[in-house]
């Protein structure tokens, strides 16, 4: 019972930070149809932000501003390329984010060099929060699940309950004739992209202290969070929520199952030794394969329901 | 005729008179094959300081009189990158390499020189192991060509388990490694040396996860924990160590942690206050080594504001200016055979590259994390805490045989 409820805790608190992520990739690809491949950049870009405001001005503050800056980036990226390349269709434009994500790792390891920054948390967040059955549970990631349920609901909020959400949702269907109604659709577009930014920048900022903050923190978040979409359905914000949470708790409990196919057999009766044929596979735990099980999910989705958990479209 | 015989015997006269002192003033060029980004960075850009460290310290005093130049390159801690980078070490004329982190690396530099040594003879490269652990190194594949001066997982295992042999209170182990040869290796270990010192321990779990790549450690305390487990071993490094301890610190799971490198670094700064008695170490040296080392560990942190921990850094340019004052040369052929059984005095005590493997024999130390006192002042990554030794094991206690046949160059 402990050891499944820190299990569970600790694969929340990882699933929500996935959504953190997703969630401004899912926006950005269901509103623009871009498969923005710089999204994890943004995100790195948001711990190394992090960790140079918080030198200054401390961790607080860091927590408003990295963010705002990863914003201002994205949107002024999407300003000055990505409209740009607009016009010559999806290829181009996905070549444009993905040549971006290897600008911003150079650009990152120039700066801030190739191997891990002392990125360290504030006091308030160093130590347990509570513990249950002797386990400790650490503030940190308490602060993460808080963080992210709040991002949650504003994002909701913003997206049902204001006009420009109303006008994003619109664009979303429909673009062209958002644009007839007179509103300014690129201007949405450059919003929502600065928008996405931003969430990705704030997985960045309490990512970072939490885990580590180096430059293959990208890489290491940047396909999990392309299962994330694909599994939440694209362009479902709820999906995506969806998506995280699963994949973040069965990644956390997959580590615990010692389980093979090798013990399977032995448990249906049948004799597994060293030289039964294929015993290199087969004694392959579940734990040793948690970090592809994600992709595993991915595969299974994309053959028996390629819309996604929650997704809407067909295409 | 006589005249003629005259001239041989003043050129050979000649020749063996320089040739006494020909490796004097010679540059040797050294390659430094590590990781230098990506997780580890931090432990290769450590360990690349310290060979140029040392290199101007022997610069300025060393048996031959040959002076050092280090030449780091990158390998990014794969096997394949090794390969390009020992392709270009060469091209920029390194006869010496040395690399250490990481046994697939490793073993791809032995591959390459068996090959390029047989293929170019009076060009050979002479590989010098610091830090690369796995046992089958100087055993099923074992070369001529290579030289191990740190100790190898068996021989730590071997040290560290007639420890814990009076550890009484350890009753739980759980052993987790990463999954590459090295951890393996101290997996296997573990269990063949715990069975038959500590047949009443139980081994509760025994974890590999992939190496430098798992960023959040929380899943597997969160098992260890479960399990039982009153004792964690485990040969983790660099970073895959510092976010165990620090997961295993955050969630106040509370065990003894033998690892072979609680020095790494980044780990210090994780373990730092509440790991205070629980984390041991085993190595062949420690922080607090007294005497010329305690001055050089005292300057490099001085200087770099970092600690130096891989001391056998020192041993390799030891031995390599002893086995070039003795051969009178630096041509690594002729070097390679010097070394060869040679016996030195390193900061550790008497070691010796044993001749049928080319291990080097040397006392271990094991050590434990808590507070730097006036005995044991030196504080890594200024946490206020030391690792202090509490037992030293002469070589012939930690040393284990070796299956190695060699092939000698004929």
């Amino acid at each position: 019972m402990e050891f499944f409820l820190i299990s569970l805790l600790n694969g929340i608190s990882y699933g929500l930070l996935l959504f953190m992520l997703s969630s401004g990739l899912t926006l950005i690809f269901s509103m623009m149809g871009v498969l923005n491949f710089a999204h994890a950049s943004f995100y790195m870009l948001g711990a190394y932000f992090a960790y140079a405001v918080s030198n200054v001005v401390g961790f607080w503050p860091a927590l408003i501003v990295a963010p705002l800056l990863v914003g201002l980036l994205g949107a002024a990226f999407e300003r000055y390329s990505l409209r740009r390349v607009h016009k010559f269709g999806h290829v181009p434009e996905l070549l444009v984010t993905f040549g971006l994500s290897y600008l911003i790792l150079e650009l990152v390891q120039l700066v801030w060099g190739r191997s891990t920054v002392p990125y360290g948390l504030p006091e308030q967040l160093q130590g347990p929060l509570f513990t249950i059955y002797g386990t400790q549970f650490p503030r940190s990631r308490s602060f993460i699940m808080l963080v992210a349920v709040l991002m949650l609901i504003s994002v909701w909020l913003l997206l049902t309950r204001t006009r420009v959400g109303l006008v994003i949702q619109a664009a979303l269907k429909h673009p062209e004739m958002v644009e007839a109604l007179g509103h300014n659709v690129p201007r949405v577009f450059m919003l929502v992209f600065g928008g996405g930014a931003a969430l990705a920048g704030l997985a960045g900022v309490i990512g970072g202290n939490t885990y580590v903050t180096e430059p293959a923190m990208a890489a290491s978040v940047g396909s999990i969070i392309f299962v994330v979409v694909v599994v939440g359905g694209m362009g479902s914000l709820g999906g995506a929520f969806l998506a995280s949470l699963l994949i973040g708790v069965i990644q956390t409990f997959a580590v615990a199952m010692d389980q093979s196919a090798a013990t399977g057999l032995q448990a249906l009766g049948i004799t597994v030794t060293e030289q039964t044929f294929g015993y290199e596979l087969l004694k392959l735990t579940i734990s040793q394969v948690a970090p592809i099980l994600p992709y595993l999910f991915l595969v299974l989705i994309l053959i028996f329901r390629p819309r996604g958990l929650l997704g809407t479209r067909e295409d | 005729m006589k005249f003629a015989l005259k001239l041989t015997v003043a050129a050979l006269v000649a020749a063996t008179g320089t040739g006494a002192f020909a490796q004097k003033g010679e540059t040797v060029k050294i390659a430094w094959l590590d990781p230098l980004s990506g997780l580890m960075a931090a432990v290769g850009t450590n360990q690349l300081k310290t060979f140029q460290f040392f290199a101007e310290k022997f610069n300025i005093k060393n048996a031959a009189g040959v002076k050092f130049e280090v030449i780091g390159i990158d390998n990014k801690l794969s096997p394949q990158e090794t390969t390009a980078a020992l392709r270009s070490a060469m091209d920029q004329g390194a006869r010496y390499v040395v690399q250490g982190n990481g046994s697939g690396p490793a073993l791809a530099i032995i591959d390459a020189l068996e090959k390029h040594n047989a293929r170019n003879p009076g060009k050979e490269v002479l590989y010098l192991n610091y830090a690369a652990v796995d046992p089958d190194l100087t055993n099923s594949k074992c070369s001529y060509w290579q030289y191990r001066f740190d100790a190898d997982t068996s021989m730590k295992m071997e040290a560290l388990t007639t420890y814990m042999k009076e550890q009484q209170e350890i009753k739980k182990v759980y052993l987790i490694n990463q999954n590459y040869s090295h951890g393996q290796q101290v997996s296997k270990f573990a269990k063949e040396n715990l069975k038959t010192k500590r047949p009443d321990v139980q081994i509760v779990g025994d974890d590999l996860h992939p190496l430098a790549q798992v960023r959040d450690f929380a899943p597997y305390i969160a098992k260890i924990k479960q399990s039982g487990a009153d004792t964690v071993i485990t040969g983790n490094w660099g970073s895959d160590l510092a976010l165990l301890i620090k997961a295993g610190n955050d969630a106040g799971l509370n065990v003894k942690w033998f690892t072979y490198y609680a020095v790494t670094t980044g780990t210090p700064t994780a373990m730092g206050a509440a790991s205070d008695g629980k984390v041991y170490q085993v190595a062949y040296g420690h922080y607090n080594m007294g005497g010329e080392m305690q001055k050089y560990a005292d300057e490099f942190k001085k200087r770099f504001n970092d600690d130096m921990y891989t001391l056998d850094i020192y041993t390799v340019y030891q031995a390599l200016s002893e086995a070039f004052a003795k051969a009178k040369t630096t041509e690594p052929v002729k070097v390679a055979a010097t070394l060869e059984g040679m016996k030195f005095k390193s900061f550790n005590g008497d070691v010796e590259l044993r001749k049928a493997d080319h291990q080097l024999q040397q006392g271990l130390y094991i050590t434990r994390w808590e507070k730097a006192s006036a005995k044991y002042p030196y504080s890594p990554e200024n946490t206020g805490y030391t690792l202090a030794p509490v037992k030293f094991y002469d070589a012939y206690v930690a040393s284990t045989p070796t299956s190695c046949q060699m092939k000698r160059p004929s």
